[in-house]
């Protein structure tokens, strides 16, 4: 390792410029899927037997922006802030590099796999043993690097976005563990079998299926937050004291909140019961971390103003507060009757995933490719701004169309006659969803649209360029800068 | 302040915070986890729940390949219209073969639990090769390409070692039997015999050529012979006699 005069760090950028390419490759694929199985929800025509049906894509789409996607993107990040934060490089630059290339081999393994109908059919775990298995010595190279680094730090203490980071990684391991204990047919098949079988399974399956939400969704993108907002705010993080506070509390009880996927089930009461009533108490935490994020700005809220990447976190801090409120709310026995097997789920999925994680996602990424590719702003803010905008949008037709749609569905399927016979029919419940499963689609393809502009302005970017019209965070103005063909180096030598 | 001061203990040394979390997060999964594993407080004991036979393992298979949980539940709820459109509420026992659960989580199409034996044979094969046929307004895909594809029968007892493995009752027989039974409920009644069958998985097996083509034991017979058993297991004329605790009560 070299140290300049300063003694500043000789950070690994290399690893984090490759998960960030990553993140924005995945990002588009995954919503493509997205936008692609919207549609044929709305135009069943698109379904291609067998290899392109809704229920093969389905699993592609929700792997691809969960762990293509958003797992890139936690891969980056934390291999950026805890270097930044502990001061040192990253340990093990050849380990690193193999949970790059490692992760990338299992996100194809999976992806090939749903296509050819290789699956377990647990929902967000549905690859088979063989990549289950090679996914565990990723993750525990992955450990082996973050642990290693932290342990090497100059910095005496361990800034809070680590604890995050960390508490991801390592709960992620015992998930995917506890929940992929199966047995192959032969260790030549793809097939296996889980050891746990009905109730047993289910409630493996959701303690899994919601700390995957909780752990890989909500702590790991946690830890983003607590480094990017603070960093492109330029203050302090607000309370250092409830970050303490709401840390421990949201690993505590988020493990816990699984069963309310299981209201009404023939898992015992007992255990519905426990889901909801932590469920309930999770709001407190999560919005704990609301406001730490949000209260950062405290006595910066002109930022605000001028600042779309800025604009980008804190939205996306809405939407998690808004999130949080609503799954507390939608854990409630009474209300999940109605909400349950309903396209209300999807809809609160989505504006988490959509408005959080996507959209903290998007400013951190704002805020990492200038700096990894040594610029001091991006291309375009201005393309920042629209970004942010079309994707907004994006999401509030998104969200409100399942609103509508899962709500109405709800009270189609439980509304009477004066007899007391059922009114509707199931497929009568379909048809009525079609111009709410338009409206979703154009949703997708609007955010999908702001996606692609990022990636086009990461492109020039990268390339070094600067927009005409253009002023920086602060508002002063920047020279636009056009893109120079860098002289070979064979040319320049003569 | 005591909180901050303690704290500062964890934030400078990392591998007890590690530990910490650890613990903190196995807490609750072990609480709710475990105690399930005591089987009798979970699983009602109710007559009738066999393990699948060859041929319907085959078909529970294609069931997960095609990703059809992703759409369809296996799991009634005890609410009234729920009841009223689907039949019995399901029970833990219902499922207590399924390594994993296909309870789903999603209805954009409608709950599978009861669907055996509520539509012919005929109706599955006519919507599944095109839904729009016999259901004009469905959003379901077509999977016409399963009559035409063979059923993977020969290495079934594979799949029952393995099941008997993970804790299903399969007998050495039944796996011995397994690609014959196959065979043989694809086949029915009056073309092969289906004593040795009826002898391993009971009298009510359903035992017919499924799909309509004779000729060819495909997908579709396994698809449907798995469809047309679930929910269809459980003796409730049976099960009335028993009480909330698990006790043999008096009969109504």
């Amino acid at each position: 390792m070299t140290l300049t005069a300063i003694d500043k760090p000789d950070y690994n950028y290399d690893i984090v410029r490759l998960f960030t390419l990553a993140t924005c490759f995945w990002g588009v694929v995954g919503m493509l899927g997205g936008v692609f199985i919207a549609l044929q929800l709305a135009f069943p025509e698109l379904n291609i037997e067998p290899y392109l049906n809704f229920g093969r894509l389905r699993p592609l789409h929700t792997s691809g922006v969960i762990f293509a996607f958003g797992g890139n993107a936690l891969f980056a990040t934390s291999y950026y802030v805890v270097q930044r934060t502990c001061q040192t490089r990253l340990w093990g630059d050849k380990l690193a590099l193999f949970t790059f290339w490692g992760y990338q081999a299992f996100i194809v393994m999976a992806a090939l796999g749903y296509v050819l109908g290789v699956t377990q059919s647990k929902e967000y775990a549905e690859p088979e043993w063989y990549a289950d298995l090679w996914l565990t010595f990723v993750w525990v190279a992955y450990l082996g690097v973050f642990m290693m680094t932290i342990i090497n730090r100059k910095e005496p203490h361990l800034y809070v976005a680590n604890w995050f980071f960390l508490s991801f990684i390592i709960t992620v391991a015992v998930l995917h563990l506890g929940n992929n204990i199966s047995l192959p047919v032969d260790w030549r098949f793809d097939k296996s079998y889980a050891l746990a079988s009905g109730v047993q399974s289910a409630m493996i399956q959701w303690w899994y299926g919601h700390n995957a939400v909780g752990f890989f969704l909500t702590a790991g993108f946690l830890g983003m937050m607590y480094y990017f907002v603070p960093k492109r705010a330029e203050r302090p993080v607000y309370s250092y004291r409830l970050s303490i506070v709401h840390f421990w509390s949201l690993i505590f009880i988020y493990i816990w909140a699984g069963p309310h996927h299981l209201h009404y089930t023939s898992l015992p009461d007992w255990a519905q019961t426990l889901g909801m009533t932590f469920s309930i108490m999770l709001w407190m935490p999560s919005w704990g971390g609301m406001i730490n994020g949000m209260m950062t700005l405290s006595g910066a809220w002109d930022k605000l103003r001028k600042d779309p990447v800025l604009r980008f976190m804190i939205i996306s801090l809405a939407f998690y507060g808004m999130s949080t409120f609503e799954g507390p709310l939608m854990s409630i026995r009474a209300v999940n009757s109605l909400s349950h097997y309903t396209d209300w789920t999807i809809g609160h999925v989505h504006s988490g995933a959509l408005g959080w994680v996507g959209f903290i996602t998007f400013g951190c990424l704002y805020y990492l490719v200038p700096k990894l590719w040594g610029q001091k702003e991006v291309y375009s803010l201005k393309l920042v701004n629209l970004h942010l905008w079309i994707s907004t949008l994006g999401i509030v037709l998104y969200i409100a169309a399942m609103w509508v749609s899962g709500i109405m569905q709800g009270l189609m399927w439980r509304s009477y006659d004066e007899l007391g016979f059922l009114n509707y029919s199931f497929v009568e419940t379909v048809v009525a969803m079609h111009p709410f499963y338009l409206i979703r689609a154009l949703g997708g393809v609007l955010y999908l649209s702001g996606t692609l502009i990022m990636c086009y302005n990461f492109w020039r970017t990268i390339r070094g360029e600067v927009a005409e019209g253009e002023v920086d965070k602060d508002g002063n103005p920047r020279e636009a800068r056009k893109y120079h063909k860098p002289v070979p180096s064979w040319q320049a030598a003569e | 302040m005591n909180l901050l001061k303690n704290h500062t203990f964890l934030e400078k040394n990392s591998i007890v915070l590690l530990l910490a979390i650890i613990v903190t997060v196995l807490i609750g999964g072990i609480i709710e986890i475990i105690p399930l594993f005591r089987k009798d407080t979970v699983i009602e004991p109710v007559e009738g729940v066999r393990p699948y036979t060859p041929l319907e393992l085959a078909g529970y298979n294609i069931y997960i390949r095609e990703g059809c949980y992703n759409c369809h539940s296996q799991q009634i709820r005890p609410l009234r219209d729920e009841v009223a459109r689907y039949g019995h509420y399901s029970l833990a026992a219902e499922s207590m073969y399924d390594h994993p659960f296909q309870w789903g989580s999603k209805r954009t199409g409608p709950d599978l639990a009861r669907v055996g034996g509520k539509y012919s044979d005929a109706w599955h094969v006519a919507h599944l090769k095109e839904p729009t046929d016999v259901v004009p307004e469905s959003i379901m895909p077509s999977y016409e390409f399963l009559i035409k594809r063979g059923a993977r029968l020969h290495d079934l007892q594979k799949h029952l070692k393995a099941q008997k493995a993970v804790g299903v009752p399969y007998t050495e027989d039944m796996i011995e039997m397994a690609v014959k039974d196959a065979t043989a409920q694809a086949s029915g009644e009056g073309r092969t015999d289906v004593s040795g069958l009826q002898e391993r998985y009971g009298e009510n097996v359903n035992a017919r050529d499924f799909d309509g083509q004779p000729a060819m034991i495909s997908e579709m017979d396994a698809l449907i012979a798995y469809l047309q058993v679930l929910g269809t297991m459980v003796d409730f004329e049976s099960a009335k006699g028993i009480t909330v605790d698990g006790q043999e009560g008096e009969a109504e």
